[in-house]
């Protein structure tokens, strides 16, 4: 049927994308066409719940979020497993990798990010994978049947899920981590080593300031070799070394990047037809990785996409926990502070227990609890809404139960 | 000395697990029947004694704490010399060889004895026989000189001998009672106990309440005369004009029975005829004061009864007698009902004047200037030598200790650097002294750290003798516990040191035949007992009241079965007494009209008003008033020792009227230097004990045993009544400034800590730990490091909980040893620090639940509404939220619906006036 609406087309069928188009169908149902492209051959999924699944704690279809039927019955058209390899935007048109070529009247960036892999020599070698898909956690599971030892390059938030998972599927994980803590983009030095010894519990393996310098294998990884010479075997290697931006389809378009698709306070990049949303975005000088942030995104761009003027991206403090079963971690906003910035700390090491709270003027910046973080969403709440906490303060890091009667 | 540790106290043995022995208090004057036993867990029950005439079974907080303090830690239980242990011989070779050398070099006034209200008759007697009838000297004094001398030296002058003439019973039969300087509430429980209930059966009775400061007392006074520090004698004054103004006098009375009314009532006319210009002297509206000289002018059974706002003064000798005067004028004495009444502040204050130990008196209330009386007393102990000059007081005694010209002073249960005024004074001269011996029971206090010698001796429960209260009830102090050491007992030690220094005398096998010596020397020449008081020839008679006659001749058993008895106890009393027939004592004395001046008549004693020694100034604007709180005993040696007694008011405290406090500019909650010119402490600012403009209020006991800086007897001017050589205790300009500290704190521990290098401290025993209250001045220091360090926590494997808000100066820290807390610490630069009360009760936990240690660094419950506030009524642990509470939602109304709900105040009653106010407050709340 030949119609006279707007196109939409969306490059990338991932969480970001696709909580945009989500949005925009609450606002104005009727008033694009819409394409999505997705390089991935499935339905749209909660790429965070990976980690459950590699676990054995849920199935692929539990973490699927719109499913084919969604897309026919929002009249969206999905080119699932066929990635956009070019962009002409003098034609507003995108090609994809089929050899389609669609026009377009807004186009909608969502490629997210790849995962960085270390370019040490044997990284290409078999067995040597990242986390970031279906794909790979199929590829870990398979690895976990057939192979006994896993390390893990990368000590992060991803990473440590990684290495949990496949303990979990009964491999031998060691964990290597260039830093001389665990999670330090999420944790302070004291809940890193909380956690570290907690993880060391449950059977990881965990070696700090650790840089590998090479992959060993003849036709499939053996093992891995450090700087100091010393090696590990290794069956499976999953790179968890962060993340870069999925830009080069934006770069070769012309479109202005820095370290990712440069966007205003609309999701606008340079060229007004094109908005970016989720990680190979850059507003301001920040990039973004956590979900909470993106939603924000997704909600801005489809307001504008909808022709609503009025809203704002601003960037929020996020909020982080870490699914690893057993070990209870949340940590929000920014926790690192500065010079003005003030310490309110708690250790109880026999309970496990670990909190801090960076103040900055009466209101909370940043938190990282361990052990015990029933308070989290309270205090990424009151970080949020830039709560004055001058009354509650001497209370305020024993938590939400010892703060509310005053509070009242 | 070994740390001290709060959870194995060793408990002193009982000489028998099952028997409850009848004792007597060893605190205030009231004097109250014990009964003390045994429980199986080897702690002490105590419980009053209903069988004893003074308290009925009755007995206040302290009294009803004596279990929590009978225990050994911290006891001096062998003799040391130069702060080694050594044997008994060798510590009496060191006294009465000391003693000897000093008074063959020096001559016998170069040595003295400065003893206490703490100890028996039995060991006063033998340590007064020792000094003026051996060593020949009177410079034996004690620490009554500063408490009721100034009462003795009235009760002299009008009486002619130290008499109190009423009892306790006088009390329930008086129309009106007067309490002058007298915060009997606190003071003396039981008393004010019985003067409570008699007022309840009979409302239409009054109670006059004269005291500067709006005390607990005058929750039950019809009427409260504030009046201005020091303005006692313009007030009776005023008094006795008004009286013989308006014709309220026994004429009859006066004439045939009294002496020297014209000069007296010259000399009142004079300073205190009109009523106006006695209000302003005393700073009260003419009012109130009109309607208390109305009400006492109506009122014939009326009781003046006076303490240490009284006694503790430069006046303080005319103070009693302007009082004793309105009694004569009217002749409202004699008869039951009515009468001035000097409630001692000690178990043994009376006792201790029986016997004559003070440096102005003989023995058996005879006097030293009395040739009569030293030849009796001479003869009857065969000595070989009698003091006939008076000796050094305590104050002038330390002061010729400081110049040297005594050389020796053997202190015994007191603890003069604490109590003595000037303190710092006493410090300087203890250090001077050739030898300075103590007798005490506690190893460490404030005057032990100056001591060559210290000599254990038996405590409350262990030793064995009489006590006299202040109605002249002889009881029993009988022991119930083994002596724990070598500990012996006060007498016996000072008998060792006389026959070391070769006197004979002291040939004593029991306390009993101390106390016989002492009831046959109250005889010695004193005729019997209404038979006349003049000699043939008209010359003075060596009559004296006090006679126990009726009491010689007991023998061990008998005396061990004397039950509490007032005398005069006269044989004649007792037709052919053969001891033990009940024996009959004596209420009330002057029914007969019988005053012991030579005269035989009772005196009026002008009394010209002056003012206090020292005057506020600019740079001291303040006047310093001093006093007892209720539930701590002199230098809480003892009653430090109970967790129960240190919750009501924990720590030392100035208590000022606000506005001064601004002008000062302290903070109430907050730290407070208070100096004199002749020094200072450190003190908590509070407000609420009704303190007037111009006053503040600092209690006696605290010392540095118990604080860094605390000891207001440093404060306290040496002035002293020019008769009794009482100190001016309620009277010293100050001043009170900030004192300004970084950082506040408080730490609950199980073990002793070392608190030295802390800017300021307070130590306060609690149940199963001690508490110290602290504060600094070091904002730099790591508080994690430090608090580690105190703690002895170092290990990093120590199960240390921590909480830390550098910016706010906030650092809390626990260690936990083995699932039960050890320590905790909690420090603020602001004096925001949480309720101890709910810590506190986390030290008797064998095992600390998971949701404890969640709340362990906040100091609170995670349950809310479990805080019950400071400790109101110490003997069910009723906190002050609790009972505002109760109030509140249940709508209550009186004292005894309080204790209907709550249980406070059902026990020893002392919280009551307490819970009053609290009504008060609460409806008043309400009302708002």
């Amino acid at each position: 049927m030949i119609t006279s609406k707007p196109r939409l087309v969306v490059v990338g069928n991932g969480m970001a994308g696709m909580r945009t188009v989500e949005e925009l169908l609450k606002l104005l149902p009727d008033l694009y066409d819409i394409t999505v492209f997705g390089a991935e051959p499935h339905g749209n999924y909660n790429r965070i719940l990976l980690s459950p699944v590699l676990a054995g704690e849920k199935t692929v279809d539990d973490i699927m979020l719109n499913t084919r039927q969604w897309y026919a019955q929002n009249g969206i058209t999905l080119h699932a497993g066929d990635p956009v390899v070019k962009i002409d935007r003098p034609r507003r048109t995108v090609y994809a990798q089929s050899g389609l070529a669609i026009p377009y009247d807004r186009l909608l960036l969502a490629t997210g990010s790849k995962p960085f892999i270390i370019p040490v020599p044997g990284h290409q070698l078999p067995g040597v994978i990242a986390f970031r898909d279906i794909q790979d956690v199929e590829t870990m599971l398979a690895a976990a049947r057939h192979h006994r030892h896993a390390v893990v390059i990368g000590g992060g938030l991803l990473g440590l899920e990684a290495a949990n998972g496949l303990l979990r599927q009964g491999m031998e994980v060691s964990v290597v981590h260039v830093n001389d803590c665990l999670m330090e983009r999420q944790l302070d030095k004291p809940a890193a080593a909380l956690l570290k010894a907690a993880l060391e519990r449950k059977g990881l393996r965990i070696l700090l300031n650790a840089n590998t310098a090479e992959i060993v294998g003849p036709d499939r990884v053996t093992a891995l070799r450090f700087k100091d010479g010393s090696e590990i075997p290794a069956d499976l290697v999953v790179m968890t070394a962060g993340v870069r931006p999925n830009i080069d389809l934006a770069r070769s378009a012309g479109l202005q990047c820095d370290r990712a698709i440069m966007v205003d306070d609309t999701l606008q990049s340079f060229d007004p037809r094109i908005y970016a949303v989720g990680e190979c975005v850059q507003h301001r000088k920040a990039l973004f990785g956590l979900v909470a942030p993106i939603w924000d995104q997704a909600r801005v761009c489809a307001a504008h996409l909808a022709g609503f003027g009025h809203s704002r991206y601003v960037q929020q403090a996020t909020a982080t926990k870490l699914k690893v079963t057993g070990v209870d971690l949340y940590s929000a906003g920014d926790f690192i502070g500065d010079a003005d910035s003030e310490d309110l700390v708690m250790r109880d090491p026999r309970r496990g227990v670990y909190k801090r709270l960076v103040l900055k003027g009466n209101r909370v910046t940043g938190a990282v609890l361990y052990g015990d973080v029933k308070d989290g969403p309270w205090y990424f709440e009151l970080i949020q809404n830039k709560t004055d906490i001058a009354e509650l303060r001497s209370r305020l890091l024993f938590g939400q139960a010892y703060c509310e009667p005053r509070a009242a | 000395m070994l740390p001290r540790t709060t959870h194995d106290v060793t408990l002193p043995a009982p000489l028998s697990a099952t028997a409850t022995t009848a004792t007597t208090c060893p605190y205030c004057g009231v004097g109250c029947g014990v009964k003390a036993s045994v429980r199986p867990d080897g702690q002490f029950d105590v419980a009053g004694d209903e069988k004893h005439g003074s308290n009925h079974g009755r007995l206040c907080v302290k009294g009803s704490a004596l279990g929590e303090t009978v225990d050994l830690q911290g006891r001096l239980l062998y003799p040391q010399v130069d702060g080694q242990r050594v044997g008994w011989d060798d510590a009496l070779d060191r006294v009465a060889g000391g003693l000897r050398r000093i008074i063959d070099q020096h001559g016998p006034e170069a040595v003295a004895l400065y003893v206490s209200g703490q100890l028996l008759t039995e060991d006063y007697y033998v340590a007064n026989k020792l000094m003026k009838g051996y060593v020949g000297t009177a410079n034996i004094d004690t620490n009554s000189r500063l408490c009721m001398s100034s009462a003795v030296a009235g009760h002299k002058r009008a009486f002619g001998e130290d008499l109190v003439p009423v009892c306790y019973e006088d009390l329930e039969q008086a129309d009106m009672i007067v309490l002058v300087g007298s915060n009997t509430a606190w003071c003396h429980p039981i008393l004010f106990q019985r003067i409570a209930r008699a007022k309840e059966a009979r409302p239409e009775m009054k109670l006059v309440v004269i005291d500067p400061r709006r005390t607990a007392t005058c929750e039950l006074a019809d009427l409260h005369l504030p009046v201005r520090a020091g303005t006692d004698v313009w007030l009776f004054n005023g008094l006795l004009s008004f009286l013989h103004q308006h014709g309220v006098m026994d004429t009859g009375f006066v004439e045939r029975h009294t002496t020297g009314l014209a000069r007296t009532m010259a000399i009142a006319d004079n300073t205190a005829g009109d009523v106006r210009s006695v209000a302003r002297a005393c700073k009260i509206t003419e009012a109130d004061l009109l309607e208390f000289y109305r009400l006492f002018a109506r009122t014939e059974k009326v009781i003046t009864a006076f303490s240490m706002g009284v006694n503790q003064s430069s006046a303080g000798t005319d103070k009693v007698n302007s009082i004793i005067n309105c009694h004569l004028l009217t002749g409202r004495i004699g008869r039951p009902g009515m009468g001035p009444f000097s409630i001692t502040g000690q178990p043994n204050a009376m006792g201790g004047r029986e016997v004559g130990g003070l440096a102005n008196m003989l023995a058996a209330h005879m006097d030293l200037g009395n040739a009569k009386h030293r030849d009796i007393v001479k003869s009857f102990w065969g000595s070989p030598r009698i003091a006939d000059k008076p000796g050094l007081k305590a104050v002038d005694l330390f002061r010729a200790i400081e110049a040297g010209k005594v050389k020796a002073v053997w202190i015994m249960a007191t603890n003069p650097v604490v109590s003595l005024p000037d303190a710092d004074q006493v410090k300087r001269a203890l250090s001077k002294c050739e030898l300075v011996i103590s007798s005490d029971i506690i190893e460490k206090t404030d005057t032990n750290a100056y001591a060559h010698v210290l000599l254990p001796a038996l405590g409350w429960g262990e030793k064995d003798g009489t006590v006299t209260n202040s109605e002249r009830r002889i009881s029993r102090q009988r022991r119930f516990l083994a002596a724990p050491g070598e500990a012996r007992g006060d007498w016996q030690i000072i008998c060792d040191v006389a026959r070391r220094m070769g006197y004979e005398g002291f040939e004593f096998d029991g306390t009993h035949a101390v106390f016989d010596e002492h009831a046959r020397l109250s005889a010695a020449g004193n005729r019997e007992w209404g038979i006349g008081n003049r000699s043939e020839h008209g010359e003075p008679t060596a009559l004296r009241a006090f006679n126990l006659s009726g009491l010689v001749g007991m023998t061990r058993e008998q005396f061990d079965a004397l039950p509490p008895i007032q005398w005069p106890v006269l044989s004649s009393t007792i037709p052919d007494s053969p001891f033990p027939i009940p024996a009959v004592g004596t209420a009330r004395l002057f029914e007969d009209n019988r005053y012991y001046h030579a005269d035989g008549k009772a005196h009026f004693v002008p009394t010209p008003v002056r003012a206090p020694a020292h005057a506020s100034s600019e740079e001291f604007p303040l006047v310093l008033n001093t006093g007892r709180v209720r539930d701590q005993w002199h230098t809480m040696t003892r009653t430090g020792k109970s967790p129960k007694l240190a919750d009501h008011i924990p720590e030392p405290f100035v208590d000022m009227h606000p506005q001064d406090a601004l002008v000062s500019g302290v903070r109430a909650g907050e730290l407070a230097r208070v100096s004199s010119r002749w020094g200072s402490l450190v003190a908590r600012v509070q407000h609420g004990g009704g303190i007037p403009r111009g006053n503040v209020f600092v209690p006696i006991h605290w010392n540095a045993q118990f604080a860094s800086d605390a000891r207001v007897g440093s404060l306290v001017n040496p002035v002293v009544d020019p008769v009794s050589g009482e100190p001016e205790f309620k009277h010293t300009p100050v001043r009170v400034e900030e004192f300004r500290v970084l950082w506040h704190g408080f730490v609950l521990s199980r073990r002793e800590l070392q608190m030295e290098s802390t800017t300021w401290w307070t130590r306060i025993q609690g149940r199963q730990f001690l508490r110290y209250e602290i504060a600094g001045r070091d904002k730099s220091m790591d508080r994690g490091a430090w608090a580690r360090q105190l703690f002895g926590a170092e290990d990093p494997e120590a199960d240390w909980i921590e909480y830390e808000d550098r910016t706010a100066g906030v650092y809390r820290a626990a260690l936990v040893v083995g699932d039960r807390i050890e320590c905790c610490v909690f420090m603020s630069s602001r004096p925001d620090l949480p309720s101890r009360a709910w810590l506190a009760s986390l030290f008797v936990k064998e095992q600390l639940e998971e949701i404890d240690r969640v709340g362990l660094l906040v100091g609170e419950p995670v349950e809310k509404g479990a805080d019950t506030g400071p400790t109101v009524c110490s003997c069910f642990g009723v906190g002050r939220n609790t009972i505002c509470a109760a109030i509140r939602d249940r709508n209550l109304k009186t004292t005894a619906e309080i204790t209907g709900c709550l249980k406070a105040g059902g026990n020893c009653g002392s919280c009551v006036p307490e819970l009053k106010k609290l009504l008060s407050e609460v409806r008043a709340t309400e009302a708002a």
